[in-house]
């Protein structure tokens, strides 16, 4: 099995506020993320498709298109957004780095139709990054 | 194909989470179950009596539920302070073989620091820990995700 991996960038703004807390609790659990205005991450996503090359192309997934779901699927959702208000998706989450990357993997996974989608990873900052990954337990095969 | 589709979609994906911390140190390789000579055919220039050190880069990962309430698997307001008490504060700025005490007794090769490292992280409390990664240099990475493992990437003989 051969897995390849693409990257592609969106900044965006978010705060972490539960409504079914006080606002004494959201400060103490968020801190600073708890700010009401909002503050903002350049994200780093990189999208890893896993399967068998295709024997006359030599390919597994034109990259190509995969450039154009990501600009689809993700880029154009979320690339100059409010997380906590412009992105359906996250409505009613909170849209912490494990949340948003759960969302895309669920955008992406009906998208991919050679290889099968491996691992949406998702980099908040170099410091920090969530991964939502095909669980090897119960993968699906190739399915290429 | 449209069926493996349809199960791709239905997989329920893995969520974890990895933070990177750094600290500075320094260390020699030796082992006092070899000879001078054997310590310098094994560790060469790492032997150096005086010691040599490195910029470690650790990546912590960690996996469970992500909170409903807060949408995390661990609060980084948690996390850090924890990582701070029982990994940096021990590590930044020491000499490891005599300023950490795991290390008299064993060799801190980056290898063991890994392992060491993953048994002070395994006490928290609000996650499990999955993997520690060690940058030693840009050249060098070490990863340890338990004994329990399969595959343990290090590849070594249990202390």
């Amino acid at each position: 099995m051969i897995r390849i991996t693409r990257k592609v960038e969106f900044s965006a703004a978010h705060f972490y506020h539960n409504p079914d807390l006080s606002a004494e609790e959201n400060r103490r659990v968020f801190g600073k993320c708890n700010n009401p205005h909002g503050h903002g991450h350049n994200y780093v996503l990189e999208v890893t498709i896993a399967g068998e090359p295709d024997p006359t192309t030599g390919m597994l997934l034109d990259l190509k298109e995969l450039k154009d779901i990501l600009q689809r699927e993700v880029v154009d959702r979320m690339d100059h957004r409010h997380l906590n208000y412009e992105v359906p998706e996250l409505a009613g989450q909170i849209p912490t780095c494990e949340n948003i990357a759960a969302v895309i993997w669920k955008l992406l996974a009906p998208t991919i139709r050679r290889g099968t989608l491996d691992r949406v990873r998702l980099h908040e900052s170099p410091d920090l990054f969530a991964d939502c990954a095909a669980d090897s337990t119960n993968r699906a095969g190739s399915g290429a | 194909m449209k069926l493996l589709r349809k199960v791709a979609m239905n997989i329920s994906p893995k969520i974890s989470l990895t933070r990177r911390y750094r600290f500075a140190a320094s260390h020699r390789l030796h082992s006092p179950q070899l000879s001078e000579e054997e310590n310098q055919r094994t560790y060469g220039k790492c032997s150096n009596p005086l010691g040599h050190g490195h910029n470690y880069v650790v990546w912590v990962t960690l996996t469970g539920p992500v909170d409903g309430a807060t949408g995390m698997i661990a609060n980084l307001g948690e996390l850090d302070p924890f990582v701070e008490r029982e990994v940096i504060e021990a590590f930044d700025y020491r000499f490891l073989n005599e300023e950490v005490a795991e290390f008299r007794a064993t060799v801190p090769t980056t290898e063991n620091v890994c392992r060491e490292i993953y048994r002070r992280l395994q006490k928290f409390p609000r996650a499990r820990l999955e993997r520690i990664r060690i940058e030693e240099t840009s050249k060098n990475s070490f990863e340890y995700s338990g004994e329990h493992a399969k595959g343990n990437s290090l590849g070594v003989t249990p202390l």
